[in-house]
């Protein structure tokens, strides 16, 4: 029934910095089904935007393989990387700095289509698909020489999904894509972002620290934790019972908006997330883990399905 | 709870000249808070919130920005009718603000230590031994050790440099604090840890605070009253009960309705249609109403008055002024 | 085609727009442009020729035949500074050409791909930047021959450094912003991310150095004048006649008085200019 689009095996992402090796993406595999959405959470530093680009190749791994329809991409050249990246576009975070300022929405638009033979010199046919993305995406065609700046931020965040879309890609990496709209305007990009993914039968990596919106918009969800993932599960088993102690932290972290939220118990962590620079042996939560028992700053605990789908990497989940 | 009022806007508009035009940056606000009570001031980017708070301060940069009309009464006295001179010695003993970023708001090159001397040697008359041991104090209170009052901001993780911050703020124990997005730039985790001590430090301290966000879910956790703002203006005030468990103002509705939620599983989220107004675009009636679901004629052409639900629950909206008008309450 | 017209009008309008609220601005471009329509119409407007020498009224004061007074061979002042811009605004601006294009280039290469290729680059920038500017050039000319072309290469040289380091700076910041990765992910290859994204974005703090490069290049090469090296008399520059003027300076001071005040009239208009370009090209400042 479904289809694996996108398999990563032990994918490896290190950074040579002044102290030794940051560990953004340590040994990472999942994989995604053709039109589901897997988000990825976690806090800042944890890795999921170095994995959202070493996924597309816009940062090169070190190490793993990255399946896409069964076909390594790590292991294509650069003019086959070039046709590749029509199937796997992003959405950046910041709308104000991932539109060049120079250019009308029209350029903006219509960058990736002067990519592709097709379009290159046929000014018309340009035209016409830049028009007809920004039908599908919502911007008034009016807007078509506007520049970024005289635009809102959802407006510059449906410019950018606009541009992603533009050469038809079957899997989108969305970084953060609402993270910096308003309540209201964030509901709008949500709901477009579902939209288009049910019209163009898309594939989304949906990464943000914000767990409601990765609630919502999730089919399963992957919690990141200094480079490592510790939960994978579909959405309600990881909202209904969360396994990993960090998960559940992180759950009962977020601040609910009803009345009486202030009663519920919280688990408030300790301390600060360690840096990701020559992490220490054994399970990287250990520190701020308050079930950490010898064992877990010893042993690096392994991600492990314990039940149908359901993945953990934690000793304390027996099973 | 005390009811005594410790601060009390009264009909507060505040405009900034820009080049194509003049900005209404906040219009005709209505505002109390009380003694030992914090007040959520809850709304979009360019609602009026920072602008406020700044009106408070009197802080507003004069040009472009003018304060046209009200009076901002604290602790019985008109803010508005203060000297310079007399705003200063108000502003970090009596209220004091904390920002957003941790990372800007810490001088870099000074010890965490002596930022907070600096502003009790400033505001107390005390001599700079006992002006260190208060810092270690407040630090310890704010929970860092006593011995990192000799560290530099930049030694500090995020959290912790907002803990300092905090501390600084508290250093005069000032009657009111204004926090502005204080955990905004936090991660969940360490937003929790901060919210936490915050609660804390509100009923051991009992200082009055206005928090500034965008975050519903924060004001909840933290807040006694809530004030949602809207281009420039209070659409909506009430207690946290009221205001999450009957929201009157369909803007406040819609607010909730946007915000995807933990304990539902929803196909679509609920949207307001269309975008807040420009800044400097004028809207002769209630500024909701080119977006209002349950706009009506009168909407577009007067602006809405106060009208009191309850004692404690005001809403600008003439749904509820027809009500009222008409004596039955649906 | 049409539309991509309208499109550099309206960013050129834009930033004339912006640039003509600059009272200061447009006063040094107000006096550039006089400079320039001088150096056009100087046949027209100067009373002499510039080299008509009148030996019999040698070192005069101002006076209402020579309003600027004469020098000592009895030449015009007052004409020899208006074909004299001519000499000093080619210098200027085609000097900071050399250096634009050639350190631009540099700059941009060495920012963009960084790594060994930056590091290569820089190290000869800094070599260069090593060895005081008029020393260098005094060496360039040295080895290249005295003249006009060779004062303007060696200049332009001299001040390579200064224009591949900004390059460079800017185009650092830029190539970590978003929409240059916007740009790799749909597959645009290098040159085309310099030339549409990075290049046009780093222009400001470039046009601000090129203005305050044009006033530093006529300095130089009024330096080089100086000392002999460059413009070969009886060609009036502006260095040249302040040079000339250097034994009379006491007891006849006009001579070097008004060559200077050209010279500082022009630097300041510049300053000026690039001041009020530097705002009117900042996206940050215009909202």
């Amino acid at each position: 029934m479904s289809e694996r689009l996108i398999e990563v095996n032990h994918l490896k992402k290190y950074f040579k910095v002044n102290k030794g090796l940051l560990h953004a993406v340590d040994d990472l595999s999942f994989y995604i089904d053709r039109g589901e959405t897997l988000g990825l959470v976690g806090e800042s530093g944890c890795g999921k935007s170095t994995t959202g680009r070493t996924l597309i190749r816009l940062i090169e791994a070190n190490e793993g393989e990255i399946l896409f329809n069964g076909e390594d991409i790590r292991k294509l050249d650069k003019q086959k990387l070039k046709d590749f990246r029509q199937n796997m576009q992003m959405v950046f975070q910041d709308p104000y700095s991932s539109l060049n300022p120079r250019l009308n929405i029209f350029d903006l638009i219509s960058e990736p289509l002067m990519n592709i033979p097709e379009y290159a010199h046929d000014k018309k046919k340009v035209y016409d698909r830049v028009t007809e993305l920004m039908d599908t995406v919502g911007i008034s065609r009016r807007l078509i020489n506007s520049y970024p700046h005289e635009l809102d931020g959802g407006r510059r965040q449906r410019v950018g999904i606009a541009r992603a879309l533009a050469v038809n890609p079957e899997f989108l990496v969305l970084d953060e894509p609402v993270s910096s709209l308003d309540v209201c305007i964030q509901a709008q990009v949500i709901n477009l972002l579902k939209r288009l993914q049910q019209e163009f039968k898309l594939t989304y990596l949906f990464i943000s620290h914000d767990l409601s919106v990765v609630k919502h918009i999730s089919n399963r969800i992957a919690v990141m934790y200094l480079g490592k993932i510790v939960e994978l599960s579909n959405r309600n088993d990881i909202f209904r019972d969360p396994l990993h102690p960090y998960t559940q932290a992180l759950l009962s972290a977020i601040p609910i908006p009803k009345a009486d939220s202030a009663e519920r118990h919280r688990i408030i962590l300790k301390g600060d997330v360690p840096s990701p620079v020559n992490p220490p042996a054994g399970c990287r939560f250990a520190g701020r883990c308050p079930y950490a028992t010898e064992k877990c700053f010893q042993e690096e605990p392994a991600l492990r399905e314990v039940e149908p789908g359901r993945f953990v990497a934690c000793h304390k989940v027996e099973k | 709870m005390e009811e005594k009022k410790l601060l009390e806007i009264k009909d507060l508009s505040v405009t900034y000249k820009v080049e194509d035009g003049i900005v209404y940056a906040v219009n005709d606000l209505n505002l109390v808070v009380h003694n030992k009570e914090t007040l959520g001031f809850v709304g979009e980017t360019g609602a009026g919130k920072t602008t406020t708070a700044m009106a408070i301060m009197r802080l507003i940069p004069s040009p472009p920005g003018e304060i046209t009309k009200g009076q901002i009464i604290f602790d019985g006295e008109d803010l508005l009718q203060k000297s310079q001179r007399q705003m200063r010695s108000i502003l970090g003993q009596d209220i004091s603000m904390i920002f957003q970023d941790p990372m800007t708001s810490l001088n870099p090159a000074m010890t965490v230590g002596d930022q907070i001397v600096e502003m009790l040697l400033l505001h107390k008359s005390v001599n700079k031994k006992q002006a260190w041991e208060e810092a270690c104090q407040m630090l310890e209170l704010v929970g860092i050790k006593r011995e990192r009052a000799k560290d530099y901001p930049h030694q500090f993780s995020g959290g912790m440099k907002q803990r300092v911050v905090i501390a600084i703020a508290l250093a005069c124990s000032p009657k009111l604090i204004i926090a502005d997005e204080p955990t905004t730039a936090l991660d969940v985790t360490i937003q929790a840890q901060v919210m936490d001590l915050m609660r804390d430090l509100k009923h051991k301290l009992g200082t009055s605070m206005i928090l500034i966000t965008h975050d519903l879910g924060i004001v909840a956790e933290i807040c006694d009253k809530v004030a949602i703002m809207y281009a420039g203006g209070v659409v909506e005030y009430a207690s946290k009960e009221k205001l999450y468990n009957e929201p009157a103002h369909p803007y406040t509705k819609g607010l909730f309705n946007s915000i995807p939620k933990l304990d539902v599983d929803e196909e679509w989220l609920e949207e307001i249609d269309g975008l807040p107004p420009e800044p400097t675009e004028v809207i002769p009636g209630c500024a909701f109403s080119p977006r209002c679901s349950k706009c009506m004629e009168i909407c577009k052409q007067k602006k809405p008055g106060i009208t009191y639900l309850d004692d404690d629950h005001y809403v600008r909206c003439f749904l509820y002024e027809k009500q009222a008008e008409g004596g039955a309450a649906e | 085609m049409n539309k991509e017209n309208k499109k550099t009008n309206s960013q050129l309008a834009s930033v004339w727009r912006s640039l003509r609220r600059n009272r200061m601005a447009m006063l040094g471009l107000v006096i550039l442009v006089l400079l320039a329509l001088m150096a056009i119409f100087a046949d027209f407007i100067a009373p002499y020729a510039y080299d008509a020498q009148d030996l019999l009224n040698a070192r005069q004061a101002p006076s209402a035949e020579h309003i600027f007074g004469t020098d000592e061979f009895g030449r015009d002042i007052f004409s020899r500074i208006i074909y004299g811009s001519r000499l000093s605004l080619v210098v200027g601006f085609i000097s900071v050409g050399i250096a634009l294009v050639l350190g631009g280039f540099l700059g941009a290469v060495a920012g963009f791909y960084g790594g060994r290729l930056d590091d290569i680059i820089m190290r000869c920038m800094d070599i260069l930047l090593a060895i005081p500017q008029v020393l260098l050039a005094i060496a360039i000319i040295a080895s290249l021959g005295n003249g006009l072309v060779n004062l303007m290469v060696a200049v332009g040289i001299a001040t390579i450094p200064s224009y591949a380091r900004i390059v460079r700076a800017s185009v650092m910041t830029i190539r970590g912003e978003e929409y240059i990765e916007a740009a790799r992910a749909s597959g645009t290859n290098d040159a085309k991310i310099i030339i549409k994204h990075i290049l046009p974005n780093c222009l400001a703090p470039v046009i601000v150095q090129v203005t305050l490069g044009i006033a530093n290049a006529i300095l130089s090469c009024a330096a080089l004048s100086f000392i002999g090296l460059g413009i070969t008399p009886p060609s009036p520059e502006w260095g040249a006649m302040l040079s000339g003027a250097r034994n009379y300076v006491l007891t006849y001071p006009y001579m070097s008085v008004f060559p200077g005040l050209a010279i500082i009239v022009t630097v300041l208009a510049l300053n000026l200019l690039g001041d009020g370009l530097r705002d009117a090209l900042d996206p940050k400042l215009k909202r």
